[in-house]
């Protein structure tokens, strides 16, 4: 079986059993102050991360490219409150269109 | 139908149509990670929580190590197990069964919907309908969006490279407003986060950084007193 197939089977089961463990432990082993302050934070550090590996990087270089100009459109577009799919489609235009510009 | 009833199977269906077309971007971006189609599908049907897949997909499309991937879906999919303690006395799935179903639909959004619900009639409602409507929607648009990535050229190519960052930035943007606990804190972890992801980019595998990003939580500090939601 390929890496990739095997990182898509365990993560699957895995990120099931976290959603089973919620609904089968004692509320008790996971409302302690620490554990929800984690789980509170976790999201925005590794979203902000993948947004930066994302948009900024390729392979172990930072690099500057339409994906940044991406970002910067779906930014405005989040804080004008645009719909998610209205935000995609404007962060690609914005990468299509430097890419085009560039070539 | 009670009026009750019906806004909760509107606000249900509405929000599950309308997060459930996101699929088409988390299709495109397995597609844009080297994932084939079967396996955006087995990732949207038994995995079914959305930043977990662009997670994993992300880190794979960076370079990553399977590990890295992993990694860093579980560590995002840990949320779910603090949603099912809260879903618990709302939706009570009783018997061994009930509650291997109910697993599956434990996401931010059924959660959102429940929470929501004026009883507990309601929240199960809720849970059902958003759960249904999502998970069909989501299923179907993955399957549209990795088949209509696979037959994309060169500049459509750049744009979907222009997309995945921004749906990170999407899935993160709700957690740094005022809709959100402790807004100013979250702004400040995910800044640490970005801060110690590029630090390390230089000098680690790629995928590896994501995870380590996870030590910008400690920017939260101590628990503020009683912390109940």
């Amino acid at each position: 079986m390929s890496a990739t197939w095997t990182a898509v089977l365990v993560a699957s089961l895995g990120c099931y059993l976290l959603k089973l463990a919620g609904l089968s432990v004692p509320a008790s082993w996971v409302e302690q102050p620490w554990v929800a302050r984690v789980v509170d934070f976790v999201p925005a550090a590794l979203l902000a991360a993948l947004v930066a590996v994302q948009g900024l990087t390729s392979g172990n270089e930072i690099v500057v490219d339409g994906r940044l100009a991406g970002l910067a459109v779906a930014a405005l577009a989040l804080a004008l409150r645009a719909p998610f799919i209205v935000v995609l489609v404007l962060a690609g235009a914005a990468g299509a269109l430097v890419h085009v510009l560039s070539a | 139908m009670l009026p009750d009833r019906a806004q909760t199977v509107r606000d249900a269906v509405g929000l599950g149509l309308a997060v459930g077309l996101y699929g088409v971007a988390f299709g495109a971006a397995a597609d844009a990670a080297g994932l084939d189609v079967w396996q955006a599908v087995v990732l949207s049907a038994v995995m079914f929580t959305g930043a977990s897949q662009f997670a994993l997909v992300g880190v794979l499309g960076a370079g990553g190590s399977a590990l890295a991937a992993v990694g860093s879906a579980l560590l995002l999919g840990l949320r779910n197990t603090v949603y099912g303690v809260r879903l618990v006395p709302l939706l009570r799935p009783r018997g061994p069964m009930r509650r291997i179903g109910t697993a599956h639909w434990v996401i931010d959004e059924t959660t959102a919907l429940s929470l929501a619900a004026p009883d507990r009639g309601l929240a199960r409602l809720a849970f059902l309908v958003g759960g249904a409507v999502l998970y069909l929607t989501w299923n179907a648009t993955t399957v549209v969006g990795a088949m209509g990535a696979a037959a994309l050229g060169g500049t459509a190519r750049a744009a979907l490279d222009a997309v995945v960052p921004a749906a990170f930035l999407a899935l993160l943007w709700p957690r740094l407003g005022a809709g959100f606990a402790e807004p100013a804190l979250q702004r400040r972890v995910a800044l640490g986060g970005v801060v110690v992801a590029l630090a390390l980019t230089p000098f680690v595998p790629a995928g590896v950084q994501v995870i380590a990003a996870v030590v910008a939580v400690a920017l939260a500090g101590r628990p503020r007193r009683e912390v109940s939601a």
